[in-house]
């Protein structure tokens, strides 16, 4: 038995070739084992070469590396993504519904309240977390394997392939491209002077030109062969990236309220951030480009912005030690444009304005109805002890910032925020000691005819900034591959790689062209290369091999 | 600066649609008497063309106008990006003729051209001031880029179009055939809501709704009530709502109370009389030709070689492709970053343009590799686009999201 490697030009081909890597003829064994519904001549593809999955298909790897580096199994997984994330977006996700769902019940409530039985299917089948979901984690692995798998199948042979020019090739090689054609029987030509103007065409148009005899091939733009595998490259460190952020620590999402004045610590990070001032600004109707239908009174928001000051504690990670405070940086935050210092950024996304901070009072001695000094009580942050005028003390004896009575008649807070300040204050001056108390807006006292009254003033209005706090350390990764997946595309879509061979024979002419997109593009080139050559070459175009339908062959429409 | 800028655009959608009906002339003319078929044809659609240039110059200048005029791209609302999208049609159309020189195209491109502006004429006009959440140079950059490979998408789906018209077999019924009748139903869906929308708009025949809209954390307690008006005549109403202010007809029923938001009513409303409209307007051109609409076209583009429009119409998703993926899922992802801190968060709009992108690479490996050409590769170039619709209309009207415009 012949050994089905050997081509007849003498060269032996790795097992799997289709193609003779020195002639062009199509194997023997692709001729063997052809499967009748397959064309004659194999797929211009990967020029015919071997590839791993099409070669080895016995072990449990092999079946693994096979699944994986089918385009069809490629399809199928994207096909499903598709599919899962059009569902995701039927009902909203978890992290979306409009109001706070503290525990699981409440979750689970939601989606059978609001959408009814399908919300309850679609939170037991676990949609309202569908993209973090492990089967939906699991696609995009399956996605990434298969990129890494399918492109190292077929790099290796298409480098090959593309490697060296396919020159004095076997004459099946010309008649089985999909776009070929001869000179009719009897007519004559002068070959080196047809070739030569061939050549010239080629180059007018941009082809690179090899010769070899009288054999000739022109080729445009093979780098573009390489374009989606530098895209799938791309899309392989952005998934890489993306799952990464999983990871702990490498990625970081959190939420303070600052308000105006306040350094707090930023949670999971040795910083520390104080707001400055927060401010809304408002446009004004004379920035309007044109009148608008607004009503009185209503404003169109314009900025919202917080000036802050960042800070590191130097002491941080050391037990038991009071926080030390460097500024490190400090800036605005806007919507859209955040802060940024060593990776954390910090984002304009929330706001509570015009809160109490704190409470004014005048201190009025009764006896000469004189005003005697002020007091300021920080809700926030209430002074202990305060001095006003000559030798008077003010103590502040208890303090709930959102006051009501609890379950037993006990004075009591609901919230740390000073919703509804109650005081109870101490003023003493050495004589006499009174207790005030302030609670919704009034005053009272513990004496029938005090000596000492207070009289409320403004009291002082602050901004709350909501800031949130990220740091993503897989950004530059996840940009890089979206770069790369750029540059793939543009290559692989931007141009076309192109080839256009002549060869003579006996005395006849050949002609081929391959593509791996854009045959008419192809087919025009072809026609205005052969023009000045003035010499009949019908050329035909084999419509696509879609397997199942017949083959015809089509006439070339001159242009 | 602003009326100069609205005439240029009204200006552009007369242009095409007058450049349509010289289309149309173009491709059903060639069988009147006395005429060379292939000279008529080249006639008509050079002088096609050329209006649809001189439209793409005036809408040009609306956009150049209103972007100065109002310090920012104009795609800041609905309004802005449809109307924008519509251009970036036109440029699409530019490009492939470019390529292909191929005139007739615009009889299938520019038409969705001109549905695209009037549809975005149904939305309120006026330049808005950018609130903080818009102010981003991230943000232009990253609509105007989406919007672009979108328009060249367009393209491909009026040339996938095109294909079909010009090759389902159309002697019997069959499942293509019923297929094909659907998008262009669904083409004329649109067509029905900018008719409806300009006929109510101007007919002032309101109707006001009120209703509670509860507390978020007590879901049994009123915090207040809103009011809606619609200018549609009412088939849905909201839920629990009194009329207020009685229109022509009496609400059939009311949203479903998934439905979020103070306008989610309105919207399905509107959904509702788009696709009522469609189908009637599709019944009576049935019935007027008696014959499928696409078996109507089909003797039309007889002479159109069916392999070159199938490759117009991957080109165009091959050159549509790369620049979508810059500017829908790129750039958003960078704006998003700047924006929120986060490049991706699985909002439903960011969900749907990876749906979009995920369904053409589909069609891109379905295409090169397992050589889907022809009709099949046609029909989803077609699908594509239905999809961006999808994405642009429903998503943008129904689901709520931190995306979503306000619209009608
Ligand atoms: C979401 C994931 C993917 C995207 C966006 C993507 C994108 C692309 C693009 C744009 C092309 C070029 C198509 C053309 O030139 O018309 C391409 C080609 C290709 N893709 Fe993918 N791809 C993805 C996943 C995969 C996977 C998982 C496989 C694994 C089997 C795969 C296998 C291929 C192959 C074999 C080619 C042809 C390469 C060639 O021309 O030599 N792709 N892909």
């Amino acid at each position: 038995m012949n050994d089905t490697r050997k081509c007849e030009c003498g060269h032996t081909n790795p097992v799997g070739t289709r193609l003779c890597e020195a002639c062009g003829k199509p194997t023997e064994a692709y001729i063997q084992t052809q499967d009748p519904q397959a064309p004659e001549f194999p797929s211009m593809r990967y020029e015919g070469m071997a590839r791993r999955s099409k070669i080895n298909t016995r072990s449990p790897i092999d079946k693994v590396w096979n699944f994986f580096s089918s385009v069809k199994i490629a399809i199928i997984l994207i096909v499903i993504t598709l599919i899962a994330s059009g569902v995701g977006t039927i009902f909203p996700q978890q992290r979306y519904i409009p109001v706070p769902v503290p525990t699981e019940e409440s979750v689970a409530q939601f989606y059978s309240t609001t959408y009814g039985t399908l919300g309850d299917l679609y939170y037991l089948l676990g949609f309202h977390n569908l993209y973090s979901s492990w089967w939906f984690v699991t696609l995009l692995v399956m996605i990434g394997m298969s990129l890494v798998i399918c492109s190292l199948d077929r790099i290796i042979p298409l480098y090959k392939a593309l490697k060296k020019p396919r020159l004095n090739q076997h004459l099946s090689f010309y008649l089985g491209q999909k776009m070929h054609g001869v000179t009719d029987e009897g007519v004559s030509f002068n070959t080196s002077e047809t070739l030569e103007k061939a050549a010239e065409g080629l180059k007018k148009k941009g082809y690179r030109v090899f010769q070899n005899g009288d054999s000739l091939m022109g080729e445009k733009a093979r780098f573009s062969r390489w374009g989606p595998y530098i895209n799938h490259v791309g899309l392989i460190l952005f998934l890489l990236g993306v799952l990464l952020r999983s990871v702990p620590g490498f990625y970081m999402d959190d939420f303070v309220w600052v308000r105006e004045g306040q350094t707090i610590s930023v949670p999971n990070t040795p910083y520390y951030v104080k707001n400055v001032e927060y401010k809304t600004e408002y446009y004004s109707e004379d920035e309007f480009a044109q009148d608008l239908p607004i009503k009185e009174g209503e404003v169109i928001p314009k900025n919202f912005e917080s000036k802050l000051i960042i800070y590191l504690n130097e002491n941080e990670g050391v037990a038991g030690a009071p926080p030390k405070l460097t500024q490190v940086t400090e800036g605005s935050v806007r919507v859209n444009h955040p802060l940024t210092h060593e990776s954390i950024s910090y984002y304009q996304s929330g706001k509570r304005e015009m809160e109490l901070g704190a409470l004014n009072f005048d201190l009025v001695n009764r006896t000469n109805n004189q005003r005697v000094g002020q007091i300021k009580v920080d809700l926030y942050e209430p002074a202990a002890e305060q001095k006003v005028g000559e030798g008077i003390t003010v103590r502040v004896l208890d303090y709930y910032p959102d006051f009501f009575m609890d379950k037993n008649g006990m004075p009591s807070t609901k919230s740390s925020a000073p919703n509804n300040p109650m005081v109870a204050l101490e003023v003493s001056d050495g004589k006499v000691k009174e207790k005030l108390v302030y609670v919704s807006g009034s005053l009272i006292s513990n004496e029938t005819n005090p000596v000492y009254e207070l009289a409320i003033r403004k009291p002082d209005l602050l901004d709350v900034t909501g800031l949130m706090v990220r740091k993503d350390t897989m950004i530059p990764l996840i940009y890089f591959g979206c770069f790369i997946s750029m540059v793939g595309l543009v290559m692989g879509f931007y141009w076309q790689h192109r080839r256009i061979w002549f060869h003579r024979e006996g005395d006849r002419l050949y002609l081929a062209g391959h593509t791996n997109k854009n045959w008419f593009g192809l087919r025009q080139e072809v026609n205005q290369i052969i023009e000045p050559l003035q010499l009949p070459i019908p050329i035909t175009v084999a419509p696509d091999v879609d397997k199942k339908k017949s083959k015809k062959e089509k006439e070339v429409r001159p242009t | 600066m602003i009326q100069l800028s609205n005439n240029l655009l009204l200006l552009a959608f007369v242009l095409y649609l007058v450049s349509t009906i010289v289309y149309a002339v173009a491709i059903t003319g060639k069988k009147w008497a006395n005429r060379d078929p292939k000279e008529h044809q080249q006639r008509f659609g050079r002088i096609g063309f050329a209006i649809t240039f001189i439209g793409f110059l005036s809408q040009t200048g609306y956009v150049a106008i209103r972007w100065i005029a109002g310090g920012h791209s104009p795609t800041s609302n609905m309004f802005e990006f449809i109307a924008f999208l519509s251009y970036c049609i036109v440029i699409g159309f530019l490009i492939l003729y470019r390529i292909y020189r191929m005139t007739i195209l615009g009889a299938f491109a520019v038409p969705l051209a001109a549905i695209m502006l009037a549809y975005a004429s149904v939305f309120p006009k006026e330049v808005t001031p950018l609130i903080p959440a818009l102010q981003s140079y991230w943000l232009q950059i990253h609509v105007t880029t989406a919007a672009l490979g979108e328009g060249i998408l367009a393209v491909g789906f009026a040339s996938g179009l095109m294909y079909l018209i010009r090759t389902v077999p159309q002697q019997v019924s069959t499942k293509s055939t019923k297929w094909l009748e659907f998008v262009i139903s669904v083409v004329l869906m649109m067509v029905g809501f900018i008719i409806v929308s300009t006929v109510f708009a101007n007919l002032n025949q309101k109707t006001v709704f009120e209703f509670p809209q509860y507390k978020a954390d007590e879901p049994t307690v009123v915090e207040r009530m809103l009011t809606v008006e619609y200018k549609l005549p009412a088939i849905v109403a909201p839920q629990e709502s009194k009329i207020v202010q009685p229109g022509p007809i009496t609400p059939l029923f009311e949203a479903p109370g998934f439905m979020e938001g103070k306008d989610a009513a309105r919207k399905l409303n509107t959904m509702i009389w788009s696709v009522l409209s469609g189908v009637v307007l599709y019944g009576l051109i049935r019935l007027l030709l008696r014959k499928r609409l696409a078996a109507a076209m089909q003797p039309t583009l007889d002479d159109i070689d069916p392999e070159l429009i199938d490759e117009i119409s991957y080109r165009a998703i091959a050159i549509g492709y790369p620049i979508f993926t810059l500017g829908a899922l790129i750039f958003a992802m960078i704006w998003a970053n700047e924006a929120w801190g986060r490049f991706w968060g699985w909002d439903p709009k960011e969900v749907w343009a990876l749906i979009v992108w995920l369904f053409y690479s589909a069609y891109l490996h379905l295409r090169l590799s397992k050589g889907w050409l022809g009709v099949k590769s046609a029909w989803m170039a077609v699908a594509g686009f239905v999809i961006i619709l999808i994405t642009l209309v429903v998503v943008n009207l129904v689901i709520a999201g931190l995306h979503s415009y306000a619209g009608v």
